[in-house]
């Protein structure tokens, strides 16, 4: 039920967000998803791969400092008022988003959002028992 | 003016025979107290009864910080705690400060000292002196401030930091003297402009600033600015503090060092041998009156020269010159001595940061800054902002904790910090405090 993240430390300088797009890609690894989150010196980008452990790998070997998070992907209806009712069930049982973002394409009539709890656990099986759809790793990297 | 003419203009040949015997009789008092310097003569096969010249200085043991560190905190005293009356402290290397201690004599002496810079300077009875340094563990403060009472001045015992209420005080009070470092009194300068106070309606007539290397440009800039005449200062706490060698008003040209007082040699800092007069090296200091604790050949780390010619002043007494770098990477960030082990020390304690560390140091507005350039590791990686921008907080705090220094921590990718052979290069000073050679 849990996703692997790639997280990868970044300076705020030129040309660093390219370089890690640049080693992903030659190495062929594709992209499925990601987030940035910045501050004035430094940036964290945060993505799913196709493979994590040769994303892992090939950033690793360029000096990168990289990390894995394990996050959820939570299948969203795409109408008004899809994203909130997902938000609604975790707000009602005190669960903590510390941040999320969206999947690049649909799944279906679905929209697809990572989410990020500090209880993963808590998370997963109260959406569950909502009859919220999560997504398996696997079905994610092939999204 | 000059304060002890006795002193300050004694022809150099009778300089040289009370040098050599004061020297004689400190080098007799710290074979017998201080258990260091016994070791270190024995080590050397040295007996007082060999100096017999000044020159046989160089048969002596060099003192260095290390030494000081070595015997921690007390162990240098050449006399019993009942006869100290006061201990003063400077910044280590490592974190643990370097004691120094007076007795009632020497702060007798120093007092004497300052009052004698402080009329090198130009100052007199009647003035009144902003005493902007420090007070506290640091010299600068009380060392000022008992001088210019000695001198017969009034001084107002501000100290550092409410840079807004000192602009006050110098348009109320009226002060002739402003004494602080440099960077201060250009601060100061910034701030009376934001207020819309004029120098020119002030009364501060010259200025006695120290504590950190300054540039022939920074005094231009500081004249004009503040609208007085800069003078420049030297000591170090481990002599006395200040009081060790003063520019005077009359030629400004090198600073009067307190031979009677302070034996002072230049040694190449390399080989330690000692220089030929006039050539630029390490200044070694032998303190010759100091008793709770004289040092020998104190290792100074300040790159400078001596001129024993007569001054346009009168003074007889050897001139640095501005000093023109240091020998060790001690760095001074607004007025506070910075060794970068000490950053390191912080570093190591603290888990998952990479001992890959820079120090930037630079100067805003008048203001240094240091900015500590931390590589992050896996270990402390985190891809929570707030995790990375909590480790970056937390290391500044233990830094201004262990150091009184603020800096900003900047967290940077693994392997920006250059890795060289040898030596790695741990600090890119910005600033061009020093001036360039000719």
């Amino acid at each position: 039920m849990k996703v692997e993240q790639i997280s990868v430390f970044l300076e705020n300088k030129a040309g660093r967000l390219a370089e890690v797009t640049r080693i992903l890609g030659e190495a062929g690894i594709n992209i499925r998803a990601l987030s940035l989150a910045d501050t004035t010196d430094f940036g964290i980008l945060r993505l799913i791969v196709d493979q994590y452990d040769r994303a892992r790998e090939v950033l690793k070997a360029q000096s990168f400092t990289v990390g894995k998070t394990e996050v959820v992907a939570v299948e969203v209806p795409d109408r008004p008022g899809g994203l909130a009712s997902v938000l609604q069930v975790l707000a009602k049982a005190g669960v903590n988003v510390e941040y999320m973002y969206a999947f690049v394409q649909h799944s279906g009539k679905n929209a697809v959002i990572i989410f990020r709890f500090d209880n993963l656990e808590d998370a997963i099986s109260i959406l569950q028992k909502e009859g919220v759809h999560i997504y398996k790793g696997e079905e994610v990297y092939r999204l | 003016m000059i304060r002890d003419v006795f002193f300050e203009t004694m022809p150099r040949e009778d300089l040289a025979a009370l040098q050599l015997r004061r020297l004689k009789a400190v080098v007799e008092r710290v074979y017998h107290l201080v258990p260091f310097y016994r070791r270190r003569m024995d080590e050397l096969k040295f007996k007082p009864e060999h100096l017999r010249t000044l020159d046989d200085l160089r048969l002596l043991p060099f003192t260095t910080k290390q030494d000081l560190r070595d015997n921690y905190p007390f162990d240098m005293f050449a006399v019993p705690m009942d006869q100290v009356v006061r201990i003063h402290a400077s910044s280590g290397t490592t974190g643990k400060p370097t004691p120094v201690a007076y007795t009632q004599r020497d702060l007798d002496n120093w007092a004497e000292l300052m009052a004698r810079t402080l009329a090198a300077a130009g100052v007199h009875r009647g003035d009144i002196v902003h005493n902007a340094y420090g007070y506290g563990l640091f010299t600068g403060g009380l060392g000022f401030h008992y001088g210019a009472e000695r001198l017969g001045a009034a001084v107002i015992p501000v100290s550092g930091g409410q840079t807004r209420r000192q602009v006050m005080l110098l348009q109320d009070f009226s002060p002739t003297v402003l004494t602080c470092t440099p960077s201060f009194a250009l601060y100061v300068a910034e701030v009376a402009q934001e207020m819309g106070v004029d120098f020119k309606n002030l009364k501060l007539r010259v200025g006695v600033f120290g504590a950190e290397p300054w540039t022939q440009a920074m005094r231009d800039e500081i004249e004009n600015r503040l609208n007085l005449d800069a003078m420049d200062i030297y000591g170090l706490s481990e002599i006395i503090g200040p009081g060790v060698s003063v520019e005077c008003i009359e030629a400004k040209k090198g600073l009067h060092l307190f031979e009677d007082h302070f034996l002072p040699e230049i040694v190449d800092p390399a080989t330690l041998q000692p220089l030929p007069p006039g050539e630029t090296g390490e200044l070694v200091i032998t303190t010759i009156t100091k008793e709770a604790m004289p040092l020998l050949r104190y290792r100074t780390r300040d790159i400078t020269s001596l001129n024993c010619a007569p001054c346009a002043c009168g003074r007889t007494i050897a001139r640095m010159s501005r000093l023109q770098g240091r020998s060790d990477d001690m760095l001074i960030i607004r007025g506070v001595n910075v060794f970068p082990s000490q950053i390191e020390a912080v570093l190591m304690e603290t888990p998952g940061v990479a001992p890959h560390y820079q120090l930037i140091v630079d100067r805003e507005g008048q203001l240094d800054t240091l900015e500590v350039q931390v590589e992050v590791d896996e270990a402390a990686f985190s891809d929570e902002v707030k995790q990375l921008q909590a480790l970056a907080q937390n290391l500044q705090k233990q830094i201004k904790d262990y150091l009184t220094v603020s800096v900003k921590v900047k967290l940077v990718e693994p392997r920006t910090i250059p890795r060289s052979e040898g030596k790695a290069k741990r600090v890119i000073d910005r600033r061009q405090l020093l001036e360039e050679k000719p």
